[in-house]
């Protein structure tokens, strides 16, 4: 990489952390306390990611038992990195990374290489666009993602219009169809193609419900209209094949169009340095430390799977931070076949992918597993088994909802047993 | 003499105090002032006093932001420091729209006191340091 580059300066460090968000932040803060050299890059001029842009509360009720807003919760986290001397480079991008952790780096144009005993992604996740929809129609402007409308009312001061559709319903679009609201907007609808809202209940509660804005539930938009500026959007029901239903065609006028479609993880650090992805969610597949297939390389936060709390982001980072520290001073054991995890009925994925054992890295003796289901359930069971069938563990749960990541742990001894035994585990959700 | 029955009125209700969104299902009279019968599904005893509230007067937080002067942010963001009723969210946007603020400003900085009459205090959610 070098040779090719031209770079003429190279830096040793132990750990590098890619991306300064919430979860950059709380792994390289991690890392840090459990006494790892660290060094965190950062593409934007300030830390704290997309945090910045995210001025609603409710952050960190589970962390810090308050309502904070996205830039007060990254607050604290800066303030906990500035204490620890953790050395940042800001208005800094990776633009390579090898296999043998070699990144390449431009800093205001001048390239450098820097060589890392181990790396930690955290680079988050894009939003889905129009393309990747492909609605058809005209081109014309007014058509924004939730997140870049988000970034101009919230950072630059900027209405991106005034009579305002959304389709999708993540949270995303929702809390942005309250806060056009509040900036004198009229949000006209929210659509979404699936039978069921993508968001937060509590966010179509405040964020909808509360100024009487419209959901349409299996309905999309199906053309857009206008010559230079948005004109309207043409929306239609959708059969349960996603189709639309001929007849159910009505034309909305409005002048902007967010779409709140979906995030995928950002990962062409990753591709490129042949780390193996999921195709179910974009992200790394790793083992209960957040380590890649590629040794001393780990992932966590949305570059890893999307989350819908920064809470938990910022608790799988802790576990990504502090094993990559473990991973440099060689306390964390070469993992000889795993145990894996995969997802049963009604589950969509889970992470990790699998689980090392040994593990002797300081912690609860607990593997924490993350998971989607696929469709919303009341009064669910969700089961954890081994592959021939044996309950290990059985929990009910009022309401089961693909918006809402499902947590749950097992002993990492259980691991030990199902190792011996050459069992896989298996999550299910009826 | 009549015997007079109290019609019960049963209602969903989504609590919003925490991530969790509690769907709770709740059995409650209006005559004579909300009064709270039942209630099923709320996870903490927060989500009964909930329930309670939007019964009575809906109370909610609200965040937007100021623009600024002088900052190395255009704006600085800001919320309720406690909820205020629902219905006096728009009289409390509009005295916050009213405002411009200087830099430097730190977090947790009390900007507007008492909203519209409504007890509580706009604070700064973001630190913006002076160009």
């Amino acid at each position: 990489m070098s040779a090719a580059t031209g770079s003429n300066r190279v830096i040793e460090r132990d750990l590098v952390v890619i991306g300064g968000g919430p979860a950059g932040l709380a792994a390289a803060i991690a890392a840090r306390e459990a006494g790892g050299d660290v060094l965190l890059i950062e593409r934007d001029r300030i830390l704290g990611g997309i945090l910045n842009q995210c001025i609603h509360d409710g952050f960190g009720l589970h962390r810090f038992g308050e309502a904070l807003s996205g830039p007060e919760y990254a607050g604290r986290f800066i303030s906990r990195l500035r204490e620890l001397d953790v050395p940042v480079m800001q208005n800094t991008i990776v633009l390579g990374l090898s296999r043998d952790r070699r990144l390449l780096v431009s800093r205001l144009g001048e390239l450098q290489e820097i060589r890392a005993r181990a790396v930690i992604l955290a680079m988050g996740c894009r939003e889905r666009t129009r393309g990747a929809l492909s609605i058809p129609g005209h081109r014309p402007s007014g058509v924004y993602t939730a997140g870049a409308a988000q970034n101009f009312v919230n950072m630059e001061n900027i209405m991106p219009g005034s009579r305002i559709c959304i389709l999708g319903s993540g949270d995303i679009g929702l809390i942005m169809a309250r806060r056009m609201t509040l900036e004198g907007a009229k949000v006209e609808a929210v659509f979404e193609l699936l039978p069921w809202s993508s968001g937060l209940p509590r966010n179509i509660r405040q964020c909808l419900v509360d100024y009487g804005i419209p959901l349409f539930l299996s309905t999309t938009v199906v053309d857009i209209v206008g010559m230079g500026r948005l004109e309207g959007v043409r929306v239609a029901q959708v059969d349960e094949q996603r189709r639309p239903v001929e007849g159910t065609e009505r034309f909305v006028p409005c002048d902007t169009l967010l779409l709140s479609v979906g995030l995928i993880p950002e990962n062409e650090l990753a591709r490129e340095a042949g780390i193996s992805l999921s195709p179910i969610t974009g992200g790394a597949l790793v083992d209960a430390d957040c380590m890649t297939d590629v040794p001393g390389i780990f992932s966590c936060g949305n570059a890893l799977h999307v989350h819908d709390l920064v809470d938990r982001v910022s608790e799988e980072a802790e576990r990504a931070g502090r094993a990559a520290a473990a991973y440099v001073s060689g306390a964390l054991p070469k993992a000889d076949a795993p145990v894996a995890v995969r997802p049963g009925a009604g589950v969509r994925y889970v992470m990790p992918d699998h689980v090392s054992v040994p593990k002797v890295i300081s912690g609860p003796e607990k593997i924490t597993l993350a998971f989607r289901v696929t469709e919303p359930r009341r009064d669910g069971v969700v089961r954890l088994t081994t592959d021939d069938g044996v309950v290990l563990k059985e929990e009910k749960h009022p309401r089961l909802h693909p918006a809402e990541m499902v947590w749950a742990s097992l002993d990492l001894s259980q691991f030990e047993e199902m190792k011996r035994s050459g069992k896989t585990l298996e999550v299910s959700a009826s | 003499m009549t015997e007079k029955t109290i019609e019960s009125i049963k209602g969903e209700f989504v609590c919003v105090v925490c991530p969790n969104g509690c769907f709770i299902e709740a059995e409650y009279t209006t005559e004579g002032g909300a009064k709270l019968l039942s209630l099923a599904g709320n996870r903490c005893e927060r989500g009964r006093d909930w329930v309670r509230q939007e019964l009575e007067t809906p109370m909610r937080t609200i965040a937007t932001s100021i623009p600024v002067r002088d900052g190395d942010f255009l704006l600085a963001s800001v919320r309720t420091a406690a909820p205020i009723p629902l219905e006096r969210v728009a009289d409390v946007m509009r005295e916050i729209r009213a405002r411009t603020l200087d830099a430097p400003l730190s977090i947790g900085q009390v900007v507007i006191k008492n909203p519209a009459g409504t007890n509580t205090e706009i604070v700064v959610t973001r630190e913006v340091a002076r160009r």
